[in-house]
């Protein structure tokens, strides 16, 4: 079955793009729309999107390519994002980072074979005076030490 | 400490705005709507001195001054909430604690141009402070704070809340335009400004969240006021954000000029036991860093010029005998090699060789001639792109070899010593 946005979601979306001066504008807004649906941002999520805002499929998949937050393909139910940049680097992130590999058995970009977790690298996330961070989903976890991440990915269910 | 933007930022429900209203909140919106015409406003901006305090240090009052007073295209008013510059974290705890201040400072800049829409751009990442500001602007609304006819005066202003969605990039003020008009963000050729040709092709200012929220201030105490702060060419406070091995990190509002000294020996505590100050980088992760002979450089624009470096965005990254100042140069140029947008070939290709040159001499594999050929590509960056992440790419590549070439070269001399120093260059 191709995959549709519901009713109620494209009220959503049709909401977001009167918003703007020009419908184009809603791209990333409705890509996150696409995201939360289904979980990431699937090709023929793209062309619901481009429809919507009546683009070509090419220029949406152009934007969802140039953006480290949308994902192409599944995802765990936990986003484990590590931050690699300097201030969290000088202070323990790159531990965190190593352990979570050890733990998880996977390598950044991987997902774990039960689905629970995926991990990321990212960059700098403005939480340089609580560092180390590791943002899970949408949420900040700072100021983090190896034992406090653990505890924390144990409560994870 | 703390005098302007921070004042009672730890008030309780500070975000609420009865809370905000009853510490003196929208007095001045409702003075200027009521008081004040748009080109007085724009003059007591220019008056106070503010210069943009998202790192460029822009006089404020001067940029509003550019957008022409008639135009048949709409205004804009866009706030830069992409906070993304490694080792800043200010404008983070001004929305989440104060986003009232902000809503304030945006709609006093868009009744100084003629604004009626507003956008904040705000980095994909915070989607928690993305939420606390739409809490905010619906309570302002539902005030008549925003909105049409605000405070009954006529005047009308929407706002919304656009998030990115991971591109440190669309910090740079035209690249955050072509992102927020839904492609890739990439920035455009200067000029025109964006105060003359911004969003829609419509004259736009880009203001920091940090910048705007000082108008209020401005407004309600006028412009001598905040000229009590700081220098005659840095006038006012700014906020220092400090991240590394000292005492106590975080942001710190002082007056501009306030010696480093003083910010990370009396403020900060000084450094955390078992670590020795090595470096410090002033201004955000895109200006030279310093050795430790620099404590006394007093923290403006002008005097951290003077001394070879920039005040930038005031994130001041604290390096400790600790760290490598060969892998504390890869990971910034690791950092800006992912971040390059790609569209000029001199950043695309030159982060790209300088991470690889990097790396190899981190990992033992540096070759006689590589810190001359890092320069070389330093050359290579600055001044050759159309926005400045080139040039920033470049600034803690070359700073670094300046001082701490030390360093550098006995990474190489120790590969060139190794046994296998043919295979040196095969990586």
């Amino acid at each position: 079955m191709a995959l549709e946005f519901k009713p109620a979601v494209v009220d959503e979306c049709r909401k977001i793009i009167s918003r703007y001066p020009q419908p184009r504008s809603a791209v990333l807004p409705l890509l996150y729309v696409a995201q939360r649906e289904f979980g990431y941002v699937p090709k023929e999520a793209e062309a619901l999107v481009a429809d919507l805002l009546e683009l070509p499929p090419a220029d949406v998949a152009g934007v969802v390519s140039f953006y480290t937050m949308f994902h192409r393909q599944p995802v765990g139910k936990y986003v484990v994002q590590v931050c690699r940049t300097l201030s969290c680097a000088i202070m323990g992130g790159d531990n965190l980072a190593d352990h979570l590999q050890k733990k998880l058995g996977i390598g950044p970009g991987e997902t774990t074979p039960d689905g629970k977790f995926t991990l990321k690298w990212v960059e700098c996330l403005a939480s340089c005076g609580t560092a180390p961070v590791v943002q899970i989903n949408d949420d900040y976890h700072e100021n983090l030490t190896i034992q406090e991440l653990d505890r924390l990915l144990d409560s994870l269910r | 400490m703390n005098d302007i933007v921070f004042k009672g930022i730890d008030t309780p429900n500070l975000r609420q705005l009865a809370v905000y209203e009853a510490n003196g909140g929208y007095a001045a919106v409702r003075k200027a709507l009521k008081d004040i015409k748009p080109d007085e406003l724009i003059e007591m901006v220019k008056q106070s001195g503010l210069r943009g305090r998202g790192g460029a240090g822009f006089p404020t009052g001067m940029k509003w001054s550019f957008v022409p007073k008639v135009s048949a295209e709409p205004k804009y008013v866009v706030v830069n909430a992409d906070e993304s510059e490694p080792g800043t974290f200010k404008d983070r705890e001004l929305m989440e604690k104060n986003p009232h201040q902000l809503l304030e400072g945006i709609i006093l800049a868009a009744w100084a141009i003629g604004s009626h829409k507003s956008f904040i751009y705000i980095r994909g990442e915070f989607a928690h402070i993305a939420k606390i500001l739409e809490a905010a602007a619906l309570e302002a609304e539902a005030r008549g704070y925003l909105g049409k006819n605000i405070f009954g005066s006529g005047f009308d202003l929407d706002l919304v809340i656009h998030r990115g969605a991971g591109a440190y990039i669309c910090g740079e003020e035209t690249a955050l335009l072509d992102s927020l008009e839904g492609f890739r963000g990439q920035p455009r050729l200067k000029p025109p400004f964006p105060a003359v040709k911004g969003l829609y092709g419509g004259p736009t200012i880009v203001n920091n969240v940090e910048t705007l929220s000082f108008v209020p201030f401005i407004v309600n105490e006028g412009p001598a006021a905040f000229r009590k702060f700081g220098t005659e060419k840095s006038p006012g406070t700014k906020i220092f954000s400090v991240s590394g091995p000292v005492k106590k990190p975080g942001n710190y509002e002082l007056p501009l000029g306030t010696p480093l000294r003083k910010l990370l020996e009396e403020i900060c505590g000084g450094m955390l036991g078992g670590h020795e100050l090595l470096a410090v980088i002033p201004g955000g992760s895109s200006v030279p860093v310093w050795n430790k002979d620099y404590l006394d450089v007093p923290l403006d624009f002008e005097s951290v010029a003077a001394k070879g470096s920039l005040l930038g965005s005031g994130g001041v990254i604290v390096m400790s005998s600790k760290t490598s100042m060969v892998a504390a140069t890869l990971n910034l140029t690791r950092f800006y090699r992912h971040e390059s947008c790609g569209k000029c070939t001199p950043c695309r290709e030159g982060t790209y060789w300088m991470e690889k040159v990097l790396g190899r001499i981190h990992r033992g594999l540096g070759m006689p001639g590589d810190l001359e050929l890092l320069l070389d590509l330093c050359s290579t960056l600055e001044g050759r792109s159309f926005c400045a992440l080139g040039d920033a790419a470049a600034m803690p590549v070359r700073s670094s070899i300046l001082m701490f070439r030390d360093e550098y070269e006995a990474r190489i001399r120790e590969a060139a010593g190794g046994k296998t120093p043919e295979t040196a260059g095969s990586r």
